[in-house]
């Protein structure tokens, strides 16, 4: 297997060797996100590990660019996040800005970095306004958004049957945008919200919401909510025979590390709709592999688009001899990837990335051969109908 | 009729909770803000005694909460008890930060998605009483709490011992001079305390997400349900814990928004009209 990895990197090495190699380039990455909180295993130190390994495999040091990676924790706080990133680009000399999960602090990062003229490269925010109404030229989000997770789970679920919809939304920004973006995705499938309860965030018993779910006569129970949250009410749903008694749950975002969290036992059958999967072909066993070892975990998609990203970046750094902000993001929207992890895509002008989405379908128990062993893949969405087209409201794209 | 149900059963985890606290501060006078952390060391060592040893569900309701007062006792014996000339406050920051140590160290080596922990296989399904489908699991919680509230109740108030930790808060001079050792009376109750913070840990370990945020949660809200019965009453904590669960269970039917603020409203509302608790007696 080192063999093929040797290979492998000295395939890529020759395909993108480019016009300069002995050139002498310092870069500086922060990865700012959530360390300590509730996103801290689906970003966190995972993050930082997947962009040293995307420094690594790219061969930065051999191709004489200097690449050198900090990180801090936002803990999920917009204004933390945006002293940290003003302090980064004004003061130590950060060139990009890698994953910042949480939409709100996303939100204020990309507007400082455009302010600063620099590069922020999102992986873990949900938000479809990063490359809506307050897009930047500086912005590229990479792995997934709010829309893409509706037209992945919200519209397979309705063309399966699920008609009726009933949603439990987690009362902030986050909650209401993905209970609207699927809302959408559902009534243009021919289905219909018959009903919704804001749910408080934070919340540890949801017996109560699921029990007013279950008497709204709906199909489909969509939670609009995410980690801990998204655990507690699956857990609950479980223990109250909701989908034993016909009516099925869609967990509108949800990653690798909740359902491992929840267990194949209680969370089979769910549908989901993710970018990225360790167990999807070869290339991504054998990155997730690698990552495992050096995290103890397998790595979601999150950690995988803050790879691939970097990755993204570097080669472009490479082709443009450069560091340069508004050349180098201009050459990763010009450029196509072939990416390991995410397949063939683009980076389009606003600043999304279009690439392959995945509905999976967690496994029963008895199907599930390891811990990891989590999902079977139902459906490919292809990027196009999976993320929303480009919107006016975005306007600095010509 | 669900609803309340539920409310009941829900304020069966705040009676349990806020019990520990109440007899904590009841006769240690001090505030454990660890309580949370060891709720949640209740529901992590509930996990550990199944993965690692193989000990199930049913043990662990016994073992986990011993194993975790345990802690407690020692906790006491190397730091609390250095600390009760003191003001309140010192405990408070004290068990605040020992709190923050115990979370960041799960935090650690299990991380924050959290653990998986099934429900018992006696206890898996549920009744249909027409009005409602009850998991049998929930039935269990409120008849545990229940036997456990009454059980230590009745210890406190009504029994020999009990009637010797009482007076060993009042005056512990005068205790400790009919021969009985309080200091380790103390540090006992201290443990006991704890140990029913674990068993509300390991109560709710089926059901609630196993993660080493869960006490954190759960904990402020606890703290709410103790200052509106009456710091350190016994009675005044079982019977707020059983009667604020019914509350918020009736006010996430009809504004479920508000679900969340409710308790404090009303803590702020008895804190007006009768500051020392509605079961508390004057200072």
């Amino acid at each position: 297997m080192f063999r093929k990895v040797a290979l492998g990197s000295l395939a890529l090495a020759t395909m993108t060797a480019g016009p300069a190699l002995a050139q002498d380039i310092s870069i500086k990455l922060g990865v700012l996100n959530d360390r300590s909180g509730v996103y801290a295993d689906l970003s966190g130190e995972g993050s930082v590990v997947a962009a040293r390994m995307a420094v690594e495999d790219f061969g930065a040091a051999d191709k004489g660019i200097k690449v050198e990676i900090v990180s801090a924790d936002h803990q999920n706080k917009p204004d933390i996040a945006s002293n940290i990133a003003r302090q980064w680009y004004d003061a130590d000399g950060v060139d990009a800005i890698l994953d910042v999960p949480t939409s709100s602090a996303a939100l204020a990062v990309a507007e400082i970095t455009a302010q600063a003229g620099k590069v922020f490269l999102n992986s873990g925010a949900a938000t479809t306004d990063l490359t809506g109404a307050q897009c930047q030229p500086t912005t590229i989000h990479w792995t997934y958004d709010t829309a893409a997770l509706a037209n992945g789970t919200g519209k397979a679920v309705t063309e399966a049957g699920g008609k009726k919809w009933f949603f439990l939304t987690a009362d902030y920004a986050f909650g209401h945008a993905l209970e609207r973006d699927t809302t959408a995705v559902v009534t243009a499938t021919g289905g219909e919200v018959v009903g919704q309860v804001n749910v408080p965030f934070p919340a540890t018993d949801f017996s109560s919401f699921l029990l007013q779910a279950q008497g709204s006569g709906a199909d489909v129970i969509g939670l609009a909510n995410a980690g801990g949250d998204t655990v507690n009410a699956i857990k609950q749903a479980s223990e109250f025979g909701i989908t034993q008694a016909g009516q099925q749950l869609a967990a509108l975002l949800m990653f690798v590390t909740d359902v491992h969290a929840l267990g194949a036992e209680t969370a089979q059958g769910l549908s989901l709709t993710e970018a990225f999967y360790w167990d999807q072909n070869d290339s991504t066993r054998e990155w997730s592999a690698r990552f495992e070892e050096r995290q103890g975990a397998k790595p979601t998609m999150v950690q995988a688009g803050v790879y691939s990203s970097t990755m993204h970046y570097l080669r472009a750094v490479e082709a443009v001899g450069s560091s340069d902000s508004k050349e180098v993001v201009a050459k990763m929207k010009a450029t196509e990837f072939d990416d390991p992890l995410f397949g063939k895509g683009y980076v389009r002008g606003d600043g999304r990335v279009i690439h392959d989405m995945f509905l999976f379908e967690v496994k029963k128990p008895a199907d599930s051969t390891s811990e990891w062993d989590l999902y079977n893949q139902i459906a490919v969405i292809s990027g196009e109908d999976a993320f929303l087209p480009m919107r006016d409201e975005c306007d600095f794209t010509e | 009729m669900g609803q309340l149900l539920l409310g009941l059963i829900n304020g069966s985890f705040y009676a349990v909770l806020s019990l520990g606290l109440a007899v904590i501060f009841g006769l240690l006078n001090i505030i454990n803000f660890s309580h949370g952390a060891q709720y949640m060391m209740g529901a992590f060592v509930a996990w550990m005694l199944l993965n690692y040893l193989g000990i199930g569900y049913w043990p662990a309701l016994v073992l986990a909460p011993l194993i975790v007062g345990a802690t407690g006792i020692v906790l006491e014996k190397v730091a609390l008890s250095r600390l009760y000339k003191l003001d309140h406050l010192y405990g408070l920051l004290l068990t605040f930060g020992i709190a923050l140590i115990i979370q960041g160290l799960f935090r650690n080596y299990y991380g924050i998605s959290g653990l998986p922990y099934q429900i018992p296989e006696a206890l898996s399904g549920g009744q249909n009483l027409g009005f409602m489908f009850l998991p049998n699991y929930r039935a269990w919680i409120v008849v545990a709490s229940v036997v456990v509230c009454f059980s230590t109740w009745f210890m406190i108030e009504k029994t020999r011992l009990g009637a010797y930790l009482r007076a060993a808060t009042e005056n512990p001079a005068l205790v400790g001079a009919f021969g009985i050792n309080v200091p380790r009376m103390i540090t006992l109750t201290y443990g006991f305390g704890v140990a029913l913070a674990a068993f509300a840990g390991v109560l709710a370990a089926p059901i609630y997400a196993v993660n080493p945020n869960m006490g954190a949660d759960l904990i402020i809200v606890v703290f709410a349900v103790v200052v509106i019965g009456g710091m350190g009453s016994i009675m005044g904590a079982i019977v707020t814990g059983y009667g604020l669960g019914l509350i918020e269970g009736l006010t996430r039917v009809f504004y479920p928004e508000g679900s969340a603020v409710v308790i404090f409203v009303i803590m702020a509302i008895v804190l007006l009209i009768k500051p020392e608790g509605l079961f508390g007696r004057a200072a």
